[in-house]
């Protein structure tokens, strides 16, 4: 290689901060060369992707609703990965949520009570920190990777899914569709704000925010997560248990994961169907590195990955663009993010190529 | 001597010298690595580069030895201006280095380790008879079949040296060569090292330990911040003088009230046959490992790296709990099951070998790292909410007690110097008044103004009636400071003895492995 990487030696504090921001201007310009090399009037596209969708107040509504399970996500992820934590499967633990909250609507019919809501949200929880429960009993006592087990189970956990609802769970009276029956009244999300789609689960994130910030800044709990990520030795040193934080990062972000897919099947979906998250447990990933791992950056990063579902959408139905365009946006976002941080540790230093035998 | 003025090459003999430096400045983001070195090395001549960590010795060997390059300067090779490219070009000069951290493969023979130093093929000819040869002429007993990981350390250089030497050195360069080698290791290497400059090769030797460079060297350049600050004859200077010119300062000795009732003052940390098996690859199993010390005391554990310094201090902290409760006891009280943080709160302290990712993380604040280990112990956390007013008021507290220099509690770790963060860490540990303190490496690469003070710091905590233990491989330090030593060697520890009746050289036999003089395990003499 005629280059190599040489670390700059001291972090910029400015450019922490202002390389998710180089990065989202970065993708904005490919992304637009992007639609005119398919053909598509440049201003008109990026226009189509970012703007039109939130110029509306139902539009902004509905970023809400897409921002509020990456965030939870996020958050959780975000605080997991602080402690080098690497829990790649939050789409599973999601559609295990979704399954253990939505079971419990299923089984509640359609009963009205004030417990099938707190049971659900409840189920959801249990169910996403069960499924990460796995890969954390695998890590601490076989000290297996929690990324491989981690991803593995979200493709166990996507079957499991489709068993139920092509299987036991299916609705009877669906016309063969892969598909349950749609929850109760008394399971379905309230409506925060009448006429639009912003339900429970957005205040929930936002709630999520405050008390991962909290955890995160102010306790000896994230202290000790954020000392096990940056020197594990040093956490060791300090009696912290390595093991127990381990846990308590994967069930944490199992759990808000779960809660993620119970508030998506029990609000905007009302039902179970084999795909009740369109990736929203792998776009967490990019949501948590975009807002530095940092909960209130995770609530930025989330609003502006939220963005792309609805841009994606409204570039599909407006400019006939596919579908696959909201996977390119967020692959270029994570690519110059990563790009960006890299050069904001290192220098790009040009090797001079020496003769090997070259004494004077 | 000479106060070197900094321009031209000082030839001190008259003649044309064998390497000239002039000017040599290289700049590194962070620092100013050399800052305009002339010197000039003569044929036969030991020449000893000295100066603290971070003086600018290894780069600017580096540089010789063509790993660097330099921003500014002339290089004269036998007059003639050079410019080395790589370390094959110094090799092809005559330029040999024996590093600091050996570069050898453990599952080949010497032999093929040697071999794969060489880049021609002519010279492998031969080659297991010409490495016996050299080895004997040199008194560098080795074995060319020998595999590498069964050698000691001081064999593991022996390989390197002979590497050197199969290609007719005019100068060799040595990179502190003695810091792993024991008392009677060191005494063999210099005879090899006098009868190579009898032969007339010049030696370039980097250490920054100054009775060596006394008894070796006839001629010294002394660095200090880059810079030449003086060269002279160090046999005419007392190691006293050497080591201010090195630091620039002076320096005083060490003040520890001899405690005279030692034989009445309650034991404080009693060690009672631990044994912990190494979970690391390569690591050291502590065997039956025994010893008391007292209040007011301070223990000395010797020993070359490697011996179960690391599972030792890991065993004593808690990191790794022992097997039975009894086998480690704080004032009485068992404390082998308990973690860090329960010993702490039981009065130990520790200070670890290690100082970036084990006694601090270097990209949090000194307020932070003050919390690390003094969260409960100071009662820096009140039901689970960190009280970061008293934890940057601890942290301050240590940074004016131990004159740290830094931008206060909110600077990060990374931006303090080892010899300050040092202080810090040290500092931390004893403002949390422990009854037993232990401390690995305490001046490990840190400046020697700041060794003195840390060494002071703790010869003052045990004053007060703590217990100190010091593992360290700087058999000064323990003679200077400890009031009785123990050495370490393959896991087990020796009895320890009051430091006023021991000698080096029996300090030296246990460090090489060995309860009663006798003779060595295996130097394999090559037939």
């Amino acid at each position: 290689m005629p280059f190599r990487l040489e670390a700059r030696g001291r972090h910029s504090p400015i450019w922490t901060w202002a390389s998710p921001v180089l990065a989202i201007v970065a993708t904005l310009i490919v992304s637009t060369a992007l639609f005119a090399a398919m053909g598509k009037p440049a201003g008109a596209a990026l226009y189509t992707f970012v703007v039109a969708p939130i110029s509306s107040m139902n539009g902004i509504a509905e970023l809400g609703v897409k921002a509020a399970p990456l965030v939870l996500i996020g958050v959780g992820l975000a605080i997991g990965f602080r402690a080098n934590v690497w829990n790649i499967g939050a789409e599973g633990q999601l559609i295990l949520g979704a399954i253990a909250g939505g079971g419990i609507g299923l089984w509640a019919g359609d009963a009205t009570g004030f417990w099938i809501l707190p049971a659900m949200i409840l189920g959801g929880a249990l169910g996403g920190a069960f499924w990460a429960a796995i890969p954390a009993l695998l890590k601490t006592r076989f000290n297996a990777s929690e990324i491989l087990t981690s991803l593995m189970l979200t493709y166990v956990a996507q079957l499991l899914l489709i068993y139920l609802v092509v299987g036991p769970w299916k609705d009877p009276e669906g016309y063969g569709f892969p598909q349950t029956r749609l929850f109760g009244e008394g399971a379905t999300m309230p409506i925060l704000i009448s006429g639009t789609r912003v339900h429970l689960g957005v205040l929930a994130a936002l709630i999520a925010v405050a008390v991962c910030w909290l955890i995160y800044a102010k306790t000896l709990l994230g202290f000790q997560l954020r000392v096990l990520g940056q020197a594990p030795r040093a956490a060791a040193y300090a009696g912290f248990s390595g093991e127990g934080l381990t846990w308590f990062a994967l069930l944490l972000g199992g759990a808000l994961a779960g809660l993620a897919g119970v508030f998506e099947v029990a609000g905007p979906i009302g039902q179970l169907t084999p795909a009740v998250s369109p990736g929203y447990g792998f776009t967490a990933i990019i949501v948590a590195f975009l807002g530095r791992l940092n909960p209130i950056g995770v609530l930025l990063g989330g609003i502006v990955l939220a963005l792309s579902y609805l841009g994606g959408e409204q570039a599909q139905i407006a400019l006939g663009l596919p579908k696959a365009i909201t996977g390119i946006y967020q692959g270029v976002l994570l690519f110059f993010l990563l790009g960006a941080d890299l050069l904001v540790h290192y220098r790009i230093r040009l090797v001079r190529r020496v003769p090997a035998r070259g004494a004077a | 001597m000479t106060q070197n003025n900094g321009n031209g090459a000082p030839g001190a003999r008259g003649d044309t010298p064998l390497l000239a430096l002039q000017g040599i400045s290289k700049r590194f983001p962070m620092t100013i690595a050399n800052d305009g070195i002339s010197l000039a090395i003569q044929p036969g001549e030991i020449h000893a580069l000295l100066g603290e960590n971070g003086a600018g010795k290894s780069t600017l060997v580096k540089i010789i030895y063509g790993v660097l390059h330099p921003d500014e300067g002339a290089i004269r090779w036998k007059g003639a201006p050079v410019s080395i490219a790589n370390p094959a070009a110094a090799r092809a000069l005559g330029i040999g280095m024996v590093f600091q951290h050996f570069s050898v493969f453990e599952a080949l023979t010497v032999a093929e380790n040697i071999a794969l130093g060489l880049n021609d093929k002519q010279q492998r000819k031969g080659l297991r008879d010409r490495i016996a040869k050299v080895s004997e002429d040199y008194g560098l007993r080795l074995d060319p079949d020998a595999t590498v990981h069964h050698l000691s350390v001081g064999e593991r250089q022996r390989v390197e040296i002979v590497r050197c030497l199969l290609q007719n050195p005019k100068l060799l360069i040595m990179d502190e060569p003695t810091s792993v080698l024991t008392p009677q290791e060191i005494e063999r290497l210099f005879t090899t090292l006098r009868r190579l400059a009898a032969e007339g090769c010049a030696i370039l030797y980097i250490s920054h330990k100054l009775e060596e460079i006394r008894s070796l060297c006839e001629r010294a350049t002394i660095l200090r911040q880059g810079k030449v600050v003086a060269e002279c004859d160090p046999r005419q200077e007392t190691a006293k003088h050497l080591a201010e010119l090195m630091i620039g300062t002076t320096i005083r000795p060490p003040y520890h009230l001899q405690e005279e009732s030692a034989e009445t003052a309650p034991a404080r940390l009693e060690v009672d046959h631990l044994s912990v098996k190494s979970d690391r690859a390569f690591g050291v199993d502590l065997n039956q490992i025994s010893f008391t010390v007292s209040a007011g005391e301070v223990l000395g554990i010797a020993g070359i790296a490697g011996n179960g310094q690391t599972e030792l201090m890991a065993a004593l902290s808690g990191e790794t709990p022992a097997n039975r409760a009894e086998a480690i006891i704080i004032d009485s009280r068992p404390v082998g099951l308990l973690g860090p943080a329960e010993r702490r709160q039981r009065g130990a302290g520790f200070v670890p070998e290690e100082r970036h990712g084990h006694g601090a993380v270097k990209d949090m604040t000194l307020g932070e790292n003050a919390l690390l280990s003094a969260y409960r112990t100071k009662g820096l956390v009140r039901g689970g909410l960190i009280d970061m007013g008293s934890t940057m008021r601890f942290a301050a507290e240590i940074i004016k007690g131990f004159a740290v220099r830094s931008d206060g509690p909110a600077a990060e770790a990374r931006s303090l110097s080892g010899g300050n963060l040092q202080r810090f860490i040290v500092g931390r540990e004893i403002l949390q008044s422990p009854g037993v303190l232990v401390v690995a490496q305490p001046t490990w690469g840190v400046d020697a103004g700041a060794a003195a003070s840390i060494r002071q710091a703790l010869l003052d905590l045990a004053d007060k009636g703590a217990a100190v233990v010091v593992i360290s491989q700087d058999l000064d330090e323990l003679m200077e400071m400890a009031d009785h030593i123990a050495v370490i060697a393959n896991g087990r520890l020796s009895p320890p003895r009051a430091v006023d009746q021991v000698t080096v050289a029996e300090l030296g036999l246990l460090m090489g492995g060995i309860e009663a003089p006798s003779p060595e395990r295996r130097d394999a003499v090559p037939a």
